[in-house]
């Protein structure tokens, strides 16, 4: 009980002096002099914001990338850590899983989410079925971890099955399997959780925008005739193809992030790693900072084009604005 | 900030067209429902499929140890022992042995609840600069701001731990201690400032002109704008991300790992389960019931907030 009063005391410690510094922020704006009141006001409402930003992403992000040419003590190698990272076979396996992972990742849930969000737009019971499948994106990817452990879990032949996928192999008459060890095939079983977080997300958005499509179109082309497949082809896909194009996204984006799920449930062992996690372990166990910091600007330059298209979309979105 | 409302618990999504739906007849009702019949046995399946990997996991944490590790938690439907001595072990402050998730519970709730407010005072604070500011560069700053939320966490991480721990210090006294929350509230607010500027943006931006310009040819400087008209209307936008913020910052592991030294006194629940996941991963009742106290946080606050989070995510760049 002590320790949680001690843990109590420092959260309000910080909140009040949080509270103090955004007070005195306020009092600076509006007792600043006339003739610079517009900037000092300015000024106090970006710069906490902004400095953080500066201090903790942008100048981080710029040492990262020169510590990415540089090797373990901090001498300068120039593109070593790059030739290591494209020549390396271990190497080339993370950069292979990772362009796995992008492709089946967005692909595979933005499609179910999608057929889900479709088939059960009006049914009977939709808020239900929509949580179920929506569920998995609260839970940590820790705990989705746990979850899918548990699900892949392997007991030998001559024993009672624990995990339910096994338990099925050996329903159908097969041989229990360890799916996180047998490579290659094991880094499609880590996929499988990442689908399971991300199609609620797609669905989410996706059924939002199939309800957003105006009701004329959908009489429209009813009367016409069309059939569910050529309303789904004709009228739903370029409807909502904008939330389409958000959501694959806003998932390969997560997807080339992920950490947790490969930490949790292999460590990136047996052939699963991926750039981000290999990141992790080259930075802070393999003791390779210049390898981990190689590694993130390689995630970084992937993202990139996604998040130009993204940001163009924006700007379009302004200029109509 | 004001605490969100709880009310329409079930309203997974705000509005669904009652008009749209009053003018349907019966007759394609009828119709819609005889095509859709297949449809929605597909919805079903994937519904099952989706939901029981939590089920058998939920069903397992609550069964004694011998039979978690001797079958499968199918098997509860025939042999329905149950027991609470999962959750009282995992949860009771035994030996540095025992798990002691209580401890990092509270840890989590004390790096969440700050991590959040914060990132939600500083982000919205920008927003509404970058929304209703005149300021010369504003749009490719904001633009700029976006981008940003593509930098890894990775690229941060190295550079930032030395800035707390070497920087960042008066003499012996660091700003920022470790061993203490302090430096994951930075961090969290830090990275997660883009998306909480982006997304209040959004929403700021949408507030009507007038209300805004009316207040300021009555003399209302920024400050008095930004807490008496923007906040309380951008309410919403604010639930939403908070709880967004709320859930994500409660289920980090990455930035736990680097900043919190992984001790009970300030590490989450996340590292505490990922730990016990590496180190006894076979200890299936430990995990099970582990498992779902980590989770039970975010499940509470995503069924009893479903409006709120659904609504922040549509946020996300859905308009126009």
């Amino acid at each position: 009980m002590e320790d949680i009063a001690d843990k109590g005391l420092q959260v309000v410690v910080g909140l009040a002096v949080f509270a103090a510094v955004i007070g005195l922020i306020m009092l600076i704006v509006d007792r600043a002099p006339k003739s610079a009141r517009d900037k000092v006001q300015i000024a106090g409402f970006l710069a906490p914001a902004l400095v953080l930003l500066a201090v903790g992403l942008v100048f981080p992000a710029l040492q990262t990338s020169y510590l990415s040419f540089t090797d373990r003590n901090g001498a300068f190698v120039g593109l070593d850590n790059f030739v290591w990272m494209f020549t390396q076979p271990e190497a080339l396996i993370t950069l292979r899983n990772t362009l796995i992972w992008v492709v089946l990742v967005p692909l595979l849930a933005t499609s179910v989410g999608l057929a889900y969000a479709v088939f059960i737009d009006r049914a009977r019971g939709e808020k239900a079925l929509k949580a179920l499948v929506f569920m998995p994106m609260a839970i940590s990817f820790v705990g989705a971890g746990v979850i899918w452990r548990f699900v892949y879990a392997y007991k030998g032949a001559e024993q009672d099955q624990i995990g339910l996928l096994n338990q099925l192999l050996v329903w159908f008459g097969q041989e229990p399997k360890q799916f996180l060890l047998d490579a290659p095939e094991n880094t499609f079983f880590l996929i499988a959780v990442m689908i399971w977080i991300q199609t609620g997300f797609a669905m989410v958005v996706l059924s939002a925008a199939i309800k957003g499509i105006p009701t004329e179109i959908v009489e429209a082309a009813r009367l016409d005739g069309a059939g569910a497949w050529q309303q789904f082809q004709n009228v739903t896909i370029p409807t909502i193809r904008g939330s389409l194009i958000v959501v694959v996204t806003t998932i390969t984006i997560g997807t080339l992030k992920v950490f947790d799920i490969v930490r949790t449930m292999t460590a990136g062992q047996y052939e699963t790693s991926v750039v981000a996690n290999e990141m992790y372990t080259q930075a802070f166990r393999a003791g390779e900072p210049g390898r981990g910091a190689a590694l993130a600007l390689i995630l970084f330059l992937m993202v990139l084009p996604v998040v130009i298209y993204n940001a163009r979309l924006l700007r379009k979105q302004k200029e109509i604005r | 900030m004001s605490t969100v409302p709880l009310e329409n618990k079930k309203d997974l999504l705000p509005e669904v067209d009652d008009a749209s739906r009053d003018r349907s007849t019966m007759q394609k009702r009828v119709r819609q429902r005889l095509t859709s019949r297949r449809a929605t046995a597909a919805a079903i399946i994937i519904a099952v499929i989706w939901t029981i990997p939590t089920l058998g996991l939920l069903i397992s944490s609550f069964r004694p140890e011998a039979n978690i590790k001797g079958n499968g938690w199918w098997n509860v439907f025939t042999d329905r022992q149950l027991t609470l001595e999962n959750y009282a072990d995992v949860l009771s402050p035994g030996g540095s042995q025992s798990p002691n998730l209580l401890s990092y519970f509270v840890n989590s709730l004390a790096i969440v609840i700050p991590g959040t407010i914060f990132t939600l005072v500083l982000g919205a604070m920008a927003a509404y600069m970058f929304a209703w500011g005149r300021f010369k560069g504003k749009d490719s700053l904001f633009i700029f701001v976006f981008a940003l939320q593509i930098v890894p966490l990775q690229m941060a991480l190295i550079p930032l731990l030395q800035l707390f721990t070497q920087v960042l210090k008066i003499g012996e006294f660091q700003l920022l201690p470790s061993g203490t929350y302090a430096q994951l509230w930075v961090a969290h607010t830090i990275f997660g400032l883009p998306l909480a500027i982006f997304l209040l943006h959004n929403f700021i931006a949408e507030i009507p002109g007038e209300v805004i310009e009316a207040a300021r040819v009555d003399g209302a400087g920024h400050s008095t704008i930004f807490w008496r008209i923007v906040v309380p209307l951008a309410t919403p936008a604010l639930a939403s991300f908070g709880i967004f913020q709320f859930l994500w910052l409660w289920n980090d592991l990455l930035v736990a790992l680097v900043f919190s030294g992984g001790g009970a006194d300030v590490a989450p629940i996340t590292q505490r389960l990922a730990e016990i996941q590496g180190s006894r991963g076979g200890e299936w009742q430990r995990l099970t019931a582990g498992a779902f106290v980590s989770i039970i946080v975010p499940l509470a606050v995503f069924f009893g907030l479903q409006r709120y989070f659904v609504r922040g995510l549509l946020a996300g760049g859905l308009k126009g």
